[in-house]
């Protein structure tokens, strides 16, 4: 298999070396072998970097893991703290669709946010409902 | 003084009486033309920051530059360049020839001819861009992978049509969607073809939003454009940090011919993503770029000298420019779609469009398209992942053909 794959690209860059060396047109035929075999190259490329980018990011999604765990073990192990009120429990605005819990965004960022998607999606604010705004870093 | 006579040497010299002698009547055309994409730059707003630069350009050099005339004042030189490439002449790759006999446009074109512009250029694209969406979702690379297919279409039909191999491969490269890379592989491969490649390449990249939702809907059903896609992963600092000196290791190590614009784009992304070189990252944002565009766009425009300009070839150009974009954006969309089955429907071949290279317009493209079928479609994110990918998928198809045909 590996072996036709060197042997057509090899006809395919003689094909394509030896037209340009010559200054003259390349054939149909050389031109179509050149084309296919050029868009096997990028495809080959990018699955290559495609297979690298899925283990760097499986290596680094089981460190996160662990991480998680040991934070969560951790956690456990302190003493409870005093927790706020359940956001059920909070009292809600009139025509308000529930609670928003933000992390590290302002409150005025997170009102326009919220808005720029409701205007986005054509549906009213109040029959929007968010769970949480988090801002990536 | 005699002031006939000083009358008549002014006429003489003057451009004027270039225009209404002999081929004159080119460069009232190429006039003409520089007039149009002025507008279309201006008022149409297709891709101004460049195409304003190239169209201006173009009008100097053909107000300056009359074949048979006097070029002494000429800003531009097609004669230089031509003794540039020629191996029998004495001036043959000799920039002292330039410099010393060469006007203004000459020089500035000196960045182009050596590949600086174009690399710069990326180094700016690479600080601009952020790679997470690529990282977090690696299945996009199939989709820059697949929407080079119109690269590989063009040069088959430029062959076809009685272009040499390095003038097709030129030709090709426009379906990558990628301005600076459509400029890196011209001047090397085919410098003469460089304006109307370059007019071509970003007239196109300007009117993604009109080419390419008639072959999104045509190829897509109305279940598939609806298709909401998961949100992905959020990566990491590290990932960032690590993706560009992972590319620019294996890409290079794969086509050494990608270096410079693979290297210049990983470059500026890593002074993006490491958080320690902030200034040098908004230098090549904004500072660096905006330099590199003005010379760029200034002596692209130069090369389009009516006496080159003016062909049938160009329209070939422009023809093959256009096909090669529809058969990059139908290659995108297949594989989604592709993608869409084999996924059981979670992906939504729309994003497959945005695999041609032109960031973000063509995500752009994707998400207004995935929003008019559902309004609470958010594909923006998702269509980015391709969208960069593209840029690596041009990059590599450009070092293929240069590898092959230099």
């Amino acid at each position: 298999m590996f072996e036709k794959i060197t042997l057509a690209a090899e006809a395919a860059t003689e094909a394509a070396t030896e037209a340009s060396s010559k200054g003259d047109e390349l054939s149909i035929g050389d031109a179509a072998i050149t084309a296919i075999f050029g868009y096997a190259v990028v495809f080959f490329g990018l699955i290559i970097l495609m297979a690298v980018l899925y283990c760097t990011g499986a290596y680094f999604k089981s460190k996160d893991e662990k991480a998680k765990k040991a934070a969560e073990a951790a956690k456990k192990s302190e003493p409870a703290a005093v927790e706020p009120a359940p956001a059920a429990e909070q009292k809600l605005a009139p025509g308000s669709a529930g609670h928003v819990k933000l992390f590290d965004v302002p409150d005025k960022e997170a009102a326009m946010i919220m808005a720029i998607v409701a205007d986005k999606m054509q549906t009213p604010l109040n029959e929007l409902h968010f769970i949480s705004i988090k801002e990536v870093k | 003084m005699d002031i006939l006579e000083t009358l008549e040497t002014l006429w003489n010299g003057s451009g004027f009486k270039s225009l209404f002698t002999g081929d004159g009547w080119k460069n009232i055309i190429m006039i003409a033309v520089s007039c149009v994409l002025l507008y279309l730059g201006i008022k149409k707003k297709f891709e101004p920051l460049l195409l304003v630069g190239i169209a201006f350009g173009c009008l100097l050099v053909n107000l300056s530059y009359f074949v048979g005339g006097d070029t002494a004042d000429a800003l531009y030189h097609l004669d230089l360049w031509d003794h540039f490439l020629d191996e029998s002449h004495p001036d043959y790759h000799s920039y002292g020839a330039i410099m010393s006999h060469g006007g203004l446009l000459d020089i500035l074109y000196i960045g182009v001819k050596a590949g600086v512009y174009p690399s710069l250029i990326f180094m700016g694209v690479g600080a601009m861009t952020d790679f997470g969406p690529l990282i977090s979702n690696p299945k996009s690379l199939l989709l820059g992978a697949a929407a080079q297919m119109g690269v590989f279409m063009a040069f088959f039909g430029a062959v076809c049509l009685g272009f040499t191999g390095q003038e097709a491969a030129s030709i090709g490269i426009i379906g990558g969607a990628d301005g600076p890379t459509a400029i890196f592989l011209t001047t090397k491969l085919a410098p003469h073809l460089l304006g109307a490649i370059a007019i071509a390449a970003y007239s196109y990249m300007a009117l993604i939003p009109l080419i390419q939702p008639f072959f999104m809907n045509l190829l897509t059903t109305e279940k598939e454009r609806k298709i909401k896609m998961e949100q992905a992963r959020t990566v990491s600092k590290t990932e960032k940090i690590i993706f560009p000196i992972l590319v620019a290791m294996f890409v290079i190590l794969l086509l050494p011919s990608t270096a410079p614009l693979v290297g210049c784009l990983m470059l500026g992304n890593l002074w993006r993503e490491c958080g320690v070189t902030e200034r040098l990252s908004d230098t090549v944002q904004n500072a660096l770029m905006n330099i590199v565009t003005v010379f760029l766009g200034i002596s692209v425009g130069a090369t389009t000298a009516a006496d080159r300009f003016l062909s049938p070839e160009t329209i070939k150009i422009i023809v093959l420019g256009l096909a090669a974009f529809c058969f990059s954006t139908i290659g995108g969309l297949l594989v989604g779609k592709l993608m869409c089955k084999l996924s059981g429907g979670k992906i939504n071949p729309l994003i497959g469009s945005a695999g041609v290279s032109a960031v973000p317009m063509a995500a752009r493209v994707s998400q207004m398209e995935g929003q008019k079928a559902n309004p609470s479609n958010f594909l923006l994110m998702h269509a980015m992942g391709p969208n960069v990918a593209g840029v690596i998928g041009s990059a590599i198809a450009a070092g293929f053909l240069l590898a092959v045909f230099k």
